[in-house]
């Protein structure tokens, strides 16, 4: 059986990997060689060579939004955990009612992020509508309602993949560092906190790399203004693409810079949050 | 046994392939069948407004001649967006909408020559057409016109009242920035009275909404500058080898624009918020007694429930700003609604889609579509002279286009690209807000201007 299975290995991974190839790989490689060229659509490129980057990075528009995008991704970074672990710490205790709150703190995951942006706007325009401003008198509320917005959304997800992660530390460990005295701080820094590492380093990887990857909630919500102030890197990238003739290329260099960008950053983080990861 | 299995393997990935291949290849033949031919069109619309229009059309066209139209509507401010990704299909758009010489410039590969075809030829003035040397690569099917839109009956109302605080008694003596902005003034001070929130209905200044002010406001003040340089043939053409403007009559934007959000349903600091739809519902529910837009937008006032207002109550007024001699000043007449057939469509698809379009502009049936339900002015000399739309904004375009006035031309046509327009109205709805001031918003303006034509 085992033989069988080398035998045909190949064939079988075959359908996965023309689609894998078919869905990322060729548009993957085609975007890092249509980075290099000028062209209006995809079909007909002529080569440029760095142009396009060159062209990047003297783009202002293009740094404000990589400021922007990092001042929100930590912002939003540390506020989504921290939230998110202690809605699971609770919901790990015996409360009433715990399986209705886990419910219900997840379900803003299952709204999709234009819809959400859209909502959001109301509520928040509503409330400033007394104040006789709007989301878009200052960069500042922009950036609040997006970091509001993000949080809604993904703690409940993160929260879950908490819960998960402490509900597996073993009982005998924390009876017997009970037993033993250990105030319940110390049991949640010496115990909880380094056996749900493998938790932290999932939630922090999807809550880094959704921050920073946010396009939808942010055209929804601001769609940039005023003046691009709260234009993030994704939206930025769009803009480029579709709303300059001939910046088609420039646009798609930006994406390869930030897919770059995201991936260094996200490779950092794992390995840092991997080493402190310990067998429970 | 093992080479049989390999063999086996490998006979299995080539016919996975094969049927992938002829998958394909059925789709494509189903998808041509289904739409008559090699000779199908497929129509990317630019309107959003009469989008079904378009399509009961395509349906009367396949039932009389059995070429299918394929009709496709880009979102409001979508459309390049929706070309781009389209035009990279391997079915292509076919007739496609450029937005005059800036457009063509973008899209000059796609372009098909047309200066053979009947269609250009039904053109009264082919001087309209977009050309460059020889060819003729866009045909303007359209002719419309903007200015403020008013509705009279809150007017009568006011010159009727009591305590009115200025002399005008008609909208014959409303000619002048002056006695627009003392009427207007008049008018919100006793807005009680009139029965409405504000005179102009809101200034959108949303995302995506702002096409208004930073384009077609925008013009009036570029028309007058361009008109002053020596030498052009037209404001647009002046306006196309400006590498740099002074932006001139910038003051006179600023005192239309002031008159526009000060005198307005809501307070200018809430204006990021408002949409166009939002300020034509204003004025269709008679919140408002002005709104600045054109004539297509007469399907936006008629269709909104609860509708107010009287058909024969609609009228024009051109858009002063307080430039010297504007008493015969006519409202802002052009296009910028110019088709193409794509050159890299097989020859019958091109040739289906000039005859579809031949068949629109010149056939009974399609002019009447043109004329009723469209509510195009057709620039086309197929069309006589009771073969006009019958809406009253449409009229009224005709009317003044009759007048003894003199057109604003749609300079904008002019304008280096879409980021010159955003960044416009960026800077607008940050003066609207009181975070930039009036010279802020000049710079942007000739700042963008000059770093949009250097790119």
């Amino acid at each position: 059986m085992q033989k069988m299975i080398k035998k045909y290995f190949a064939l079988f991974a075959l359908p996965t990997l023309i689609a894998f190839s078919l869905a990322f790989v060729v548009p993957f490689v085609l975007g890092i060689y249509l980075s290099f060229t000028e062209f209006t659509t995809v079909t007909d490129a002529r080569w440029v060579g760095l142009d396009n980057y060159v062209k990047a990075f003297k783009d202002p528009d293009f740094l404000n939004s990589l400021w922007f995008t990092a001042k929100f991704t930590i912002v939003s970074v540390v506020s989504i955990n921290v939230f998110a672990f202690l809605l699971a710490l609770f919901l790990t205790k015996k409360v009433l009612g715990t399986n209705v709150f886990r419910t219900i703190f997840f379900m803003p995951n299952l709204i999709g992020g234009i819809v959400l942006g859209y909502i959001w706007q109301l509520i928040i325009n509503g409330v400033l509508y007394q104040f006789d401003v709007t989301l878009t008198s200052d960069p500042k509320y922009g950036f609040w309602g997006l970091v509001v917005l993000m949080n809604w959304q993904l703690i409940g997800y993160m929260m879950i993949i908490y819960i998960a992660g402490i509900q597996n530390v073993p009982k005998e460990q924390l009876e017997a560092a009970k037993i033993d005295g250990a105030s319940n701080g110390t049991i949640l820094r010496k115990i909880i906190l380094p056996l749900v590492m493998p938790s932290i380093t999932i939630c922090l990887f999807l809550s880094i790399s959704n921050s920073f990857k946010l396009f939808d909630q942010n055209l929804a919500l601001t769609a940039g203004a005023p003046s691009k102030q709260t234009a993030m890197l994704a939206l930025d990238i769009f803009n480029t693409f579709y709303g300059k003739a001939g910046f088609e290329g420039v646009g798609q260099a930006k994406a390869v810079m930030f897919f770059i960008m995201v991936a260094l950053i996200v490779v950092v983080q794992l390995g840092i949050t991997r080493r402190k990861e310990i067998e429970s | 046994m093992k080479k049989l299995n390999r063999v086996l393997s490998l006979l299995l990935m080539v016919s996975l392939v094969f049927i992938a291949a002829c998958g394909n290849n059925g789709n494509k033949d189903g998808g041509s069948t289904s739409s008559g031919g090699a000779g199908s069109i497929y129509f990317l619309n630019f309107k959003p407004e009469i989008a079904t229009i378009y399509e009961q059309i395509a349906k009367d066209y396949e039932a009389e001649t059995g070429v299918k139209v394929k009709v496709v509507t880009a979102a409001a401010g979508g459309y390049e967006t929706k070309l781009k990704s389209e035009m990279a299909k391997s079915e292509a758009p076919t007739i496609f909408q450029i937005n005059g010489p800036i457009g063509y410039n973008a899209w000059k590969d796609y372009t098909l020559d047309l200066k053979d075809t009947k269609l250009y030829s039904y053109l009264s003035d082919p001087s309209l057409a977009v050309t460059e040397g020889e060819g003729v690569f866009g045909i303007p099917y359209v002719v419309e016109g903007y200015g403020i839109i008013y509705n009279n009956a809150i007017m009568e109302k006011y010159f009727a009242l009591p305590n009115k605080a200025t002399g005008v008694s008609s909208m014959e003596e409303v000619n002048n920035f002056d006695t627009l902005k003392a009427v207007t003034e008049d008018m919100q001070a006793n807005a009680e009275a009139l029965g409405i929130k504000g005179v102009f209905a809101s200034t959108s200044l949303g995302a995506g909404e702002q096409w208004r002010w930073q384009t077609h406001l925008a013009n009036i003040p570029l028309f007058y500058e361009f008109n002053d340089m020596e030498g052009y043939d037209s404001t647009v053409l002046a306006g196309l080898e400006a590498d740099e403007i002074q932006f001139t009559y910038g003051n006179n934007f600023k005192n239309i624009f002031d008159l526009y959000i000060n005198n307005s349903t809501v307070k200018p600091t809430l204006l990021g918020s408002k949409s166009v739809a939002d300020s034509m519902a204003e004025f269709a529910l008679g919140q408002a007694a002005m709104v600045q837009n054109g004539n297509w937008a007469w399907n936006q006032i008629a269709d909104v429930g609860g509708n107010v207002v009287k058909e024969e109550d609609i009228k024009f007024l051109p858009i002063y700003t307080g430039v010297s001699g504007e008493e015969t000043q006519g409202l802002a007449i052009g296009t910028e609604n110019y088709l193409a057939i794509n050159s890299k469509v097989s020859a019958e698809k091109q040739q289906a889609s000039i005859a579809f379009l031949e068949w629109l502009f010149s056939s009974e049936k399609g002019k009447a579509y043109v004329t009723n339900e469209l509510g195009f002015i057709a620039p086309f000399n197929t069309f006589t002279d009771n073969e006009k739309p019958a809406d009253p904004l449409a009229a009224q375009v005709m009317e003044w286009m009759n007048k003894d006035t003199t057109a604003v031309a749609w300079t904008f046509a002019a304008f280096p690209s879409e980021d010159f327009k955003n960044d416009f109205g960026d800077a607008l709805l940050e003066y609207a807000q009181g975070s930039k001031t009036w010279d802020d918003v000049k710079a942007v303006v000739i700042e963008s201007w000059k770093n949009e034509k250097a790119k």
